[in-house]
């Protein structure tokens, strides 16, 4: 249902991050569904109106309540790239915290549910359209969670393309001196970045050796697989942070983007009668009508 | 005004031209090859292509090795990520040894729909700042076709904003160093505008001038070094001044026009328009000029302010009517 919601977003919106949807609902539906542990969420399901940026006067908004309360005890999920945005709003809905209809203001003037969302976005906690930051901000808030004894765990979800960001071992470094085994990062390899493959644009090599070596309990799992993903999780180190290098396939439920060429998959913009090939060759939409 | 013509990512065919020219031209992208118009200079030039992937510090030191192998190193990007992260790398290894290296920001402003993290709200500031470099901001298709012209005149580097994809043209004459074009003369009112606002600021000076009101309008492409004489004189006759830029009202267009008057005693009152002291939100590029009010009906409205002039001007650019003197329910009312 999220690459559904994030395909009928890109199909009436004239474009969206479909691939993002497709690589990384799986993932996101194990962390909301199996994984988090998060108090209630906003009261409201209609998602505010933007209010204005932090410090400006206004009561601003802040996407993290969709999350569930800010509390120790509670569980945080942090969203790096931001561009996948849409894929949480997606989440969110699925999991009955934001109204079913809210995507229908997606990216309309005036709306918190942006394109590239930031933290005013419904289930957005950090501001990470500018890629490799919003780790460190989980390493940040697991140290002192760690420190203070808190039991809510950090869950940092973040892209392969960040990791050519020097700041992403930054954070690694600092998360294994301080033996966060409160923060667990999930790393969506799906292999792209807006170029093209990351093989062709800069490759990064073996995410899981990289974050072990880096002092990180890394494993790598198949990213569709639920089970898989929840089994890394209950055998974590004790001591270490837990890196899950989650090897995903972004065409998942739509072939078709198979066909794109490579400058044109990071944003999918349809072209006419584009999107009813899409729909015909989708197993996710067998038998859907619309 | 309506323009008429429009130019389809004139940056990708001038990048190549130039390169064909000049064969010290190298081009280097962090992942935005396409979204940057660098594509056409990659298929056309394989061998002076380098991608980097995403990681702009690294980049920056990058692009001052290649400086430093004699070549002329062109990085276009997004201008949040031709400015803001890879700071302090441009500052010691580019703009202090005064490398030949082209920094070219698209995106500039409010003009993406990307939100905080994509919008370069403060990268005039952030240049301006630092010794060596000069500031260059493209209004038109006209302004992106010349600007290797110019580059080849500047041997230190430079920082350009630049519009991309489909182009309006505004001018018919080749960009010039150190030279505001005028695009009216007049003596009741003088504003100054540079970059997206300009378009802007035509509309706006066309409805004060039907009015009865006679206006001065420059547009800068120099914003540093900003030593224009014609900004000079026509700032001394002593015109209440607008400025109007697609920036924080500190630290751009607005604050050089402040110093300049400052330093010369000319003693001209100034408003500038532009985006006050808040970070912004994404949405269409048409709602944010209105939202932050940079656009022609604030320019209007500030003229208004200025002479005590009640000039009527009604904008459908936003998507909607937006009218002058309704400024107090502007924040409300979209």
């Amino acid at each position: 249902m999220i690459r559904r919601r994030a395909f009928d977003v890109a199909v009436e919106h004239h474009g969206g991050y479909l691939i993002q949807a497709c690589s990384s609902a799986d993932i996101l539906a194990t962390l909301y569904v199996e994984l988090m542990q998060l108090g209630p969420g906003a009261d409201n399901l209609v998602p505010p109106r933007f209010n204005g940026t932090p410090g400006t006067g206004v009561p601003e908004h802040w996407g993290g309540v969709y999350n569930g309360p800010d509390q120790p005890t509670y569980d945080r999920f942090i969203l790096s790239p931001s561009h996948y945005a849409t894929a949480v709003y997606a989440a969110l809905i699925e999991t009955g915290r934001l109204s079913s209809d809210a995507l229908t203001d997606y990216n309309a003037d005036g709306t918190t549910l942006e394109m590239i969302g930031a933290e005013h976005s419904p289930g957005i906690e950090v501001t990470g359209g500018s890629l490799g930051q919003a780790l460190s901000v989980g390493v940040g808030r697991a140290m002192w969670r760690k420190r203070a004894g808190h039991t809510g765990k950090i869950w940092v979800l973040i892209s392969d393309g960040e990791t050519q960001e020097g700041q992403t071992w930054e954070a690694l470094q600092a998360a294994a001196a301080f033996g966060l085994d409160n923060l667990r990062v999930l790393i969506d390899v799906n292999g792209w970045q807006v170029d093209g493959p990351m093989e062709s644009v800069m490759p990064v090599g073996c995410l899981r050796d990289k974050a072990a070596a880096f002092g990180c309990d890394a494993v790598e799992v198949d990213g569709h697989d639920p089970a898989a993903i929840c089994a890394a999780v209950l055998s974590a180190d004790r001591g270490k942070p837990l890196v899950i290098a989650c090897i995903t396939d972004p065409t998942t439920g739509f072939p078709a983007l198979k066909e794109r060429d490579d400058a044109q998959t990071h944003f999918v913009r349809f072209r006419p009668g584009e999107a009813e090939e899409y729909r015909r060759s989708s197993p996710l939409l067998v038998g859907v009508g619309r | 005004m309506t323009v008429t013509e429009f130019v389809e990512r004139p940056f990708a065919k001038a990048l190549v031209d130039y390169a064909g020219r000049n064969e010290r031209v190298v081009c280097v992208t962090n992942d935005l090859t396409k979204s940057v118009e660098a594509d056409l200079f990659r298929e056309t030039f394989p061998d002076r292509y380098f991608s980097l992937g995403m990681a702009e510090q690294n980049l920056a030191g990058v692009l001052s090795g290649l400086a430093r192998e004699g070549l002329e190193p062109v990085y276009p990007s997004f201008s949040v990520f031709a400015t803001r992260r890879p700071y302090e790398q441009i500052l010691l290894n580019i703009a202090y040894p005064n490398l030949p290296v082209r920094l070219i920001g698209f995106l500039p402003g409010i003009t993406t729909p990307g939100g905080v993290t994509h919008q370069a709200n403060d990268d005039v500031a952030l240049m301006r700042g630092m010794p060596n470099m000069t500031v260059l901001s493209l209004a038109d298709a006209t302004d992106v076709e010349t600007l290797t012209g110019v580059l080849a005149e500047i041997d230190g580097p430079v920082f350009c904003r630049s519009p991309r994809g489909n182009v309006p043209r505004l001018f018919d004459d080749p960009l010039r160093f150190g030279h505001a074009r005028r695009l009216s003369s007049g003596s009741d009112l003088t504003v100054i505008s540079s970059g997206a606002t300009t378009e802007h600021s035509i509309r706006a000076c066309a409805a004060i001038g039907d009015a009865g009101i006679s206006v001065s309008h420059l547009n800068v492409s120099t914003l540093k070094p900003f030593t224009d004489e014609l900004v000079i004189e026509t700032l001394a006759n002593g015109a209440p001044v607008i400025t109007a830029e697609n920036h924080l009202r500190s630290g751009g267009l607005g604050t050089a026009v402040a110093e300049l008057i400052a330093d010369h005693g000319l003693g001209a009152r100034l408003h500038r328009v532009g985006i006050r002291d808040t970070f912004t939100h994404g949405g269409r590029p048409e709602y944010l000029f209105a939202h932050y009010e940079i656009d022609d009906v604030a320019i209007v409205n500030a003229a208004n302010e200025l002479l005590g002039s009640s000039v009527q001007f009604e904008s459908t650019v936003a998507g909607g009517p937006r009218r002058t003197t309704l400024a107090a329910s502007v924040n409300e009312g979209l």
